[in-house]
């Protein structure tokens, strides 16, 4: 079953060749058996599950069952759920059952979907490699020694190893299609204010976007209509009609004009990465695609904008974890401000102090107009080269991400080099764009990602180009060794 | 030397919302701890701000009122510093857009002028929450039901002169904002308080002084107190060679002294940035038309409209129109009686009377306006007189019934029968001759007493008016 495409579980379901318990307690055995290696999930909730399952069998028995009801599903553990610990990967919130369910939660518990668990990631979603987890890395199912990518690496690696047919995940600079590209998945990050952010442990607000991972563009789509929409409880979600996206999937993407920016085929670029991608392209131009050279000529700045924005928003957003009302509280505290010092020091991990004092420093008076202002005109800068851009193109494509997984522990005495690995995927974060990753190739038997770029709410339009491209291409079907 | 004193006041007034500026939970006073706190304003993981719309109308409402320019773009922006009773670990309040700018409103002084204070912003915010330093043996509670209350912080210009231009500045604003209907003004609970910056500089001396920031002050009195305390304070110092500090100080109203709470050099830099959470308030041109077109009569209007419909002096239509419930109840009592005068007395003379020694806001009067009513009815009809209509007064206090009810149990109807009165009068007479010998001998002031002594011998219910004037015939003749 494990095998299947949604569409054919959701299908296998409707027929009744198989109930969700069935299709639950075959994923639970997975995990249970190829988890333990792998680490992809921080907490599996398999009775909740089984009963979630029952009731999916229930709800199709009486007729109300959609095309997600009764489909499993894997939650990253930054998403609350309503009593199940929500550990964001953090010492922080190891202790922290949730009182209430995050909107995505609930809307895909309303679509009837049952929740495997909780994926590992990046502490507080900030790390590219998923080795910033309190609850350790989380292994590359195609090769034990490299990273998933991160931070939704437990989300990526879940759904590359089929113990889990879809995943969710959120992206701030590059969070879910990273890990979709080294894990050869299908990752979507949606417009901003696409999907609702409530309930969603916030790192930086204005570029956080939850999105799904999944095995193609097709499953991607399906889960898509459930997680979008205007939610009331987060003003920055945007109230616009959410199309069925499973619906252009198979509309011929001839004429399609993709632009190449020169910024992310220049130096740094791995060349079997270059390879892989100008053989996709190819593959585009037989559908009847057009190449078109851009350029975005402000994209060498993203990784400095971000990395004053995305700090300083956390330093704020990460200012409640103070071992007041919730979460990890130091042992007897002389008085408030060693209660203070002693949760916060002891709660967090290197990454995220480091992100929480340049955030802080980047908004002190003094700095503030030096850099959080400056990095805030940069970002309309960097969404200007996007807006000319898409008056030429549909869509832009380009590497992912700018090698391969690379070995645990290679990069993680150096976080330059590791911010690094986001440089093609930050700029579209902090436009509000809506951004794809999806399998292309292998170097070093180690998957390569294709990312695709659309304008804002095109995510249509993206989902029917990596479609057409999955139709063509095998890539996205490869399992990794062991996980057949 | 001669000093002058420099007054700015920051009031932060409670916007009178059922919820919460940025979630659903009840803004109610008095419940229990931590029982109307939801996961908004717990600060919980994930949660995020929702602006409440009311009171978006309510600071616009204030904006116009006091002819100030109303921002059509408001930035919400975070305020960041650490207390356990501030959840998020940041307050979030608005900055450098706030939705009110540059209004002023004016006050009368003791000397009868008027001055103009200049209001130079309005700012919608959240309220923390509470520390319980008592009963915790050594730890420190927190109470959240007040954390995202909504406020109106109210920062004026540095304008006022004395303590006394102070509480006026301040009283016309609670005025104004009760009258707005956009705050319900209730000191006691904290729905309006106020923070004073005060400094003094050498009479004719240009610069302001170093000012000290006075926190919290619940009270009219405590204000022109804590003030004054503070301008003797400074005062004090310069005189003694020594030079005031910038810092914030706590009133003590038990000692009558302010002590230092933080100095300058401890100030938090709170690292004001705009709240990604939520979008920039922007209002239409249609919306603040709307809100202009139901704002309430303000006090100025209503003061002219007094003197004018009512006929009634300056003093007492300013008096009456205070407060929007003072003047609402004395229009209801017109009309149900049509002297506006003797109402007017009434309201201002004897119910505030009763209604301060029992520390009642008229909003909570035992005896309401259409009752009062009822009773000056019978003054106006010479059912009863001035003097008993106080003792009938009193009784419908006590919740005795309607004036009529008590004037009939009582019987306290007034006696007009001429017989009835010339009779007590004959008795008096026959019963004081050397009092008659004087005022035939032309002492006056004797009249006075054979007055009292009829009305006391009539239980005080024989008309006044016949009494004089059927005393002056009998000792007349």
């Amino acid at each position: 079953m494990h095998n299947k495409s949604v569409a054919e579980l959701s299908a296998g379901l409707q027929k009744g060749e198989f109930s969700s318990e069935e299709l639950t307690q075959a994923y639970l055995e997975r995990i249970e058996t190829l988890d333990k290696n792998l680490n992809s999930f921080i907490t599996v909730t398999a009775e909740q599950a089984l009963t979630a399952a029952r009731n999916a069998d229930q709800m199709r028995q009486a007729g109300k069952a959609g095309s997600l009801t009764g489909i499993p599903v894997a939650q990253k553990d930054i998403f609350c759920t309503e009593g199940v610990r929500t550990s964001c990967g953090s010492k922080m919130l190891d202790n922290f059952i949730s009182p209430y369910n995050a909107t995505v939660v609930e809307r895909l518990n309303a679509a009837g979907m049952v929740m495997l668990g909780k994926t590992n990631m990046d502490e507080f979603a900030m790390g590219s490699s998923n080795e910033n987890s309190y609850y350790g890395p989380v292994r590359n199912p195609w090769d034990q020694k490299a990273v998933p990518g991160g931070s939704s690496g437990g989300s990526a690696a879940a759904v590359a190893a089929q113990i889990a047919p879809l995943a969710t995940g959120t992206d701030t600079g590059g969070s879910i299609r990273q890990p979709a590209s080294l894990c050869g998945v299908t990752g979507l990050k949606p417009t901003y204010g696409r999907i609702s952010r409530y309930g969603m442990i916030a790192f930086a607000s204005s570029l956080d976007q939850a999105g799904p991972l999944a095995r193609s563009a097709e499953d991607a789509a399906m889960v898509l209509n459930a997680m979008a929409g205007f939610d009331p409880h987060d003003s920055t979600s945007v109230d616009r009609e959410v199309p069925d996206y499973t619906a252009n999937l198979t509309e011929s993407i001839e004429g399609l004009r993709i632009g190449l920016p020169a910024e992310f085929f220049a130096e740094g670029l791995d060349d079997g990465i270059a390879n892989v991608i100008q053989a996709a392209l190819k593959e585009y131009e037989k559908m009847g695609a057009k190449l078109v050279d851009i350029s975005l000529p402000n994209s060498g700045l993203s990784v400095p904008t971000y990395y004053v924005v995305a700090p300083a928003e956390c330093s704020s957003n990460l200012s409640r974890f103070d071992g007041v009302r919730f979460g990890y509280r130091c042992d007897d505290p002389l008085d408030l401000e060693d209660l203070y010092k002693r949760s916060r020091g002891e709660g967090f991990g290197a990454e995220v102090k480091r992100r929480i004092m340049i955030g802080t420093y980047a908004l002190s008076a003094g700095y503030y107009d030096a850099y959080y202002l400056k990095a805030q005109q940069l970002r309309r800068l960097i969404s200007d080269d996007f807006r000319q851009a898409f008056e030429q193109v549909d869509v832009i494509m380009g590497p992912t991400a700018p090698s391969v997984a690379f070995d645990i522990g290679e990069k993680s005495d150096d976080p330059v080099s590791m911010y690094l690995s986001d440089i093609y995927t930050i700029a579209v974060n902090l436009a509000g764009l809506p951004g794809m990753s999806i399998p292309a190739g292998f170097v070093d038997n180690r998957p390569v990602g294709l990312q695709v770029i659309g304008n804002y709410f095109t995510e249509s339009r993206l989902l029917n180009v990596a479609h057409q491209y999955q139709l063509a291409t095998n890539w996205h079907r490869q399992v990794p060794p062991g996980y057949e | 030397m001669q000093w002058e004193v420099v007054i700015g006041l920051e009031i932060h007034a409670q916007l009178a919302t059922t919820s919460k500026i940025f979630s659903g939970a009840s803004t109610a006073y008095g419940a229990e701890p931590n029982t109307q706190a939801c996961a908004v304003d717990l600060g919980l993981p994930g949660v995020l701000p929702v602006l409440n719309k009311d009171v978006v109308r309510m600071a616009a409402s204030f904006g116009l009122a006091i002819g100030a320019n109303v921002s059509r773009r408001s930035v919400f922006a975070r305020k960041n510093y650490f207390y356990p009773d501030l959840p998020k670990g940041y307050q979030i309040s608005q900055f450098e857009l706030p939705i009110v700018e540059q209004g002023s409103l004016d006050i009368e002084l003791e000397d009868g002028t008027t001055k103009t204070i200049g209001v130079t912003r309005a700012h919608l915010e959240e309220d923390a929450g509470k520390s319980l330093h008592e009963d915790f043996h050594g730890m420190t509670g927190v109470d959240l039901n007040r954390a995202g209350t909504p406020l109106l912080e109210i920062v004026s210009e540095p304008d006022m002169r004395s303590a006394k231009e102070a509480v006026a500045y301040m009283k016309k604003i609670h005025s104004l904002v009760t009258y707005l209907g956009i705050c319900d003004g209730n000191m006691q609970e904290g729905s309006f308080r106020c923070d004073a910056n005060v400094s003094v500089r050498p009479q004719g001396q240009q610069e302001y002084g170093t000012r000290a920031e006075l926190k919290n002050i619940n009270s009219f009195r405590f204000v022109e107190r804590a003030i004054n305390i503070e301008i003797e304070r400074q005062i004090d110092v310069l005189e003694g060679g020594g030079e005031v500090v910038q810092e914030t100080r706590l009133y003590d109203a038990d000692k009558n002294e302010t002590r230092s709470m933080r100095s300058k050099e401890e100030a938090n830099d709170y690292r004001y940035f705009p709240d990604p959470d939520l979008l920039p308030v922007e209002l239409t041109e249609e919306f603040l038309q709307q809100v202009r077109e139901s704002l309430p009569e303000l006090p100025q209007q209503k003061k002219a409209r007094f003197i004018d419909e009512y006929g009634l002096k300056a003093d007492d239509a300013e008096v009456l129109t205070a407060t929007r419930a003072q003047a609402d109840y004395f229009e209801e009592l017109v009309a149900a009686c049509t002297d506006t005068r003797l109402a007017a007395n009434w309201v201002v003379g004897t119910l505030a009377g009763m209604l301060n020694k029992e520390s009642l806001d008229i909003t909570d009067s035992k005896v309401g306006a259409a009752q009062l009513g009822g009773l000056l009815k019978r003054i106006i009809d010479n059912t009863i007189s001035g003097k008993i209509a106080k003792e009938v007064f009193e009784a419908m206090w006590q919740g005795e019934g309607s004036a009529d009810d008590i004037i009939d149990a009582r019987g306290l109807k007034q006696i007009t029968d001429s017989g009835a009165i010339e009779k007590i009068i004959d008795d008096i007479i026959a019963a004081n001759p050397e009092q008659v010998e004087q005022f035939r001998a032309g002492k006056e002031k004797v009249l006075g007493f054979f007055v009292g002594q009829v009305m006391k011998a009539s239980g005080g219910k024989a008309n006044p008016g016949q009494v004089n004037q059927l005393l002056r015939q009998k000792l007349a003749s």
